[in-house]
């Protein structure tokens, strides 16, 4: 049978690891895409002596692509520092699973996106963070490499769906190359909403279609 | 994994019946020729014939001539063809505007959508929160240039079943053309063109235990349309091509062979499921109308989890259904009838559809029951949502 999921990622997605809540954690997350609707929670325990993560649970409100690299993560990650943790992409997550349906990137990149905003938590409650920084064209292009381009199973940077970046007084402009019509545009503009309007110092995100 | 896999998806696609595929076996493999006038050569009469008792047989259930139902290759088709051949025929004569509601299947939406794009307004009406329309705002949003409204009788996803008759009776008074889209329920629920005024209704044989790819359209005597496909004279020249005669005799025995005890059984069914589920399964919502609603439809959504997730758990354990989640979809959007019935995403993502077809029991009814209880813990304990403290990080 040619099913769209492997046998591992059907063997994490059925059994998935390390799944729960830290009740004491030093770090968690909700990461949540409007955009799939699926949910994310990380929850990590550091050694300070190593900076390293010595425990790591994750809960999933998703689908099975969502669970599966949830699951992943935490082997991925336990006892790994921060900083090696921090670098952990969504492509060596997929690639540990030997492969994810291009469709469901964006599901996916949640996991990796709650497993960072863990360890920002951690760092920003231990001190650890610098000053907040203006946003920045580079910043919203960083931003926008997490977004998914579902045609592709890559960022919508990486695929060039990112024509235009305008910063200018809290409001954002972002121009996709994608027909306003087109199947995925709802779900990309949602996505992109949800990445950019969190930045502290953005009032307004507009975003515009090529045609 | 179960050595019996158990089908409930019956909505999007049906197990031929035996008996249907032996009514068209001989029209494969003896009876093959091409339906011909009654001048031409033996076989082709024959094929005439068949294709004529074929299109009494669906006509008359629908209290119809059979001058007013022509073949096509399914629902997708039928319903393209009432909306766009209406518009074609009426744009310059009458108007502009046709009138859809919300929570239409896509054919008859990703039409009207195709026909706004081409100059045409179109209103998309509201449904309450079980999907029903609001016949009062129907009838306040026909307008002088308005030429067609096409409401479906029962929705694809949800089962709720719209008062077509008062319907048609607002688009009668308003002197609007009517199309309903009747490609769940048509031998499920009546529908009589003698007493609904409606004037096009788009039926289908993949819902019925019959072939896919056979569909049909009604079109009452009169009604202005546009020649669907050039080529030929088929089809009182509406729609050209080589007549599917053995697809249309599977139609017409795939009607034949259902009865009122068979959509008793089902409805039993149905409100077994919805009640077993609601009573037995903590947080969910039933989405669509409790009894204006198709015989063979359940959709039910389970809060804090995942359609996707719950779906590929049931087909491990040995059952097949479907979701409204936009995990599941090709467009990644959840499912617009659920919004249009007032569901926010969450109601999307977590619903499930459960449709019965012929071949199903009650007892598969039960160990679906059983096992969705199950999944339906386990993917709980891992959800963030739903908890005590989960509004806490």
């Amino acid at each position: 049978m040619k099913f769209p999921y492997n046998e591992t990622v059907l063997e994490h997605f059925r059994h998935p690891r390390n799944v729960g809540k830290i009740e004491d954690a030093d770090g968690k997350s909700i990461e949540g895409s409007p955009a799939c609707g699926d949910m994310v929670a990380v929850y990590i325990k550091v050694a300070p002596e190593t900076n390293t993560i010595s425990d790591i649970k994750f809960e999933s409100y998703g689908c099975a692509s969502n669970i599966a690299t949830g699951s992943i993560i935490t082997e991925l990650t336990k006892g790994k520092t921060l900083d090696e943790a921090k670098k952990i992409t969504w492509q060596q997550a997929s690639d540990a699973l030997g492969g994810l349906p291009k469709i469901k990137a964006h599901c996916s990149v949640l996991a990796i996106d709650g497993l960072r905003s863990a360890i920002q938590n951690y760092e920003e409650r231990h001190g650890l963070v610098k000053e907040k920084e203006p946003t920045t064209v580079p910043i919203v292009r960083k931003r926008l490499k997490k977004v998914m381009n579902p045609i592709a199973g890559l960022d919508i940077v990486q695929t060039n769906l990112v024509k235009d970046i305008k910063v200018k007084a809290g409001k954002v402009r972002i121009l996709v190359d994608l027909p306003e019509k087109h199947q995925f545009a709802p779900a990309i503009k949602e996505e992109i909403r949800e990445k950019i309007e969190p930045l502290w110092d953005v009032k307004e995100v507009v975003i515009d279609f090529t045609e | 994994m179960k050595t019996k896999y158990v089908y409930l998806d019956n909505a999007a696609a049906t197990r031929l019946d035996e008996r249907v595929l032996k009514a068209m076996r001989p029209y494969f493999f003896q009876k093959y020729a091409v339906a011909t006038s009654e001048f031409a050569y033996t076989p082709g009469i024959e094929a005439r014939e068949a294709l004529d008792d074929a299109r009494q047989n669906l006509s008359g259930a629908l209290n119809a001539d059979p001058e007013e139902f022509i073949f096509t290759s399914g629902s997708t088709e039928s319903s393209n063809m009432a909306l766009k051949g209406v518009a074609r025929a009426l744009a310059e004569k009458q108007g502009k505007h046709i009138i859809v509601s919300k929570i239409e299947d896509f054919p008859v939406l990703h039409s009207a959508q195709a026909l706004e794009r081409q100059g045409f307004r179109v209103s998309y009406l509201d449904v309450d929160g079980t999907g029903l329309v609001n016949p009062e705002q129907l009838r306040a949003a026909i307008t002088g240039d308005t030429i067609l409204v096409s409401i479906q009788q029962a929705n694809q996803e949800i089962g709720t079943v719209q008062d077509i008759i008062n319907i048609g009776n607002i688009c009668r008074d308003k002197g609007v053309l009517f199309h309903t889209d009747a490609t769940h329920s048509f031998g499920r629920l009546p529908l009589d063109v003698s007493k609904t005024p409606v004037d096009l209704i788009t039926v289908a044989a993949h819902t019925l235990h019959g072939p896919k790819g056979v569909g049909g359209l009604y079109i009452r005597r009169g009604t202005p349309i546009a020649k669907w496909l050039d080529g030929g004279f088929q089809e009182f020249d509406l729609r050209a091509g080589l007549e599917n005669i053995p697809g249309a005799i599977g139609f017409a025995k795939a009607l034949d062979l259902v009865t009122p005890l068979e959509n008793e059984q089902l409805k039993a069914m149905r409100d077994h499921a919805i009640e077993r589920i609601l009573a037995e399964i903590p947080d969910t919502t039933l989405n669509g109308h409790r009894h204006n609603r198709l015989p063979q439809n359940v959709n039910i959504s389970f809060h804090y989890i995942e359609g996707e997730s719950i779906t590929l758990h049931l087909d491990m354990h040995g059952f097949a259904v479907s979701t409204g989640s936009a995990c599941f979809s090709r467009s990644l959007q959840g499912s617009h009838v659920i919004y249009g019935i007032g569901g926010d995403h969450e109601r999307a993502h977590g619903s499930i559809r459960i449709t019965l077809g012929r071949y199903n029991t009650l007892a598969e009814v039960d160990d679906l029951i059983q096992t969705l209880a199950v999944v339906v813990r386990e993917l709980r304990d891992i959800s963030p949502l739903g908890k005590d403290s989960s509004e806490e990080v």
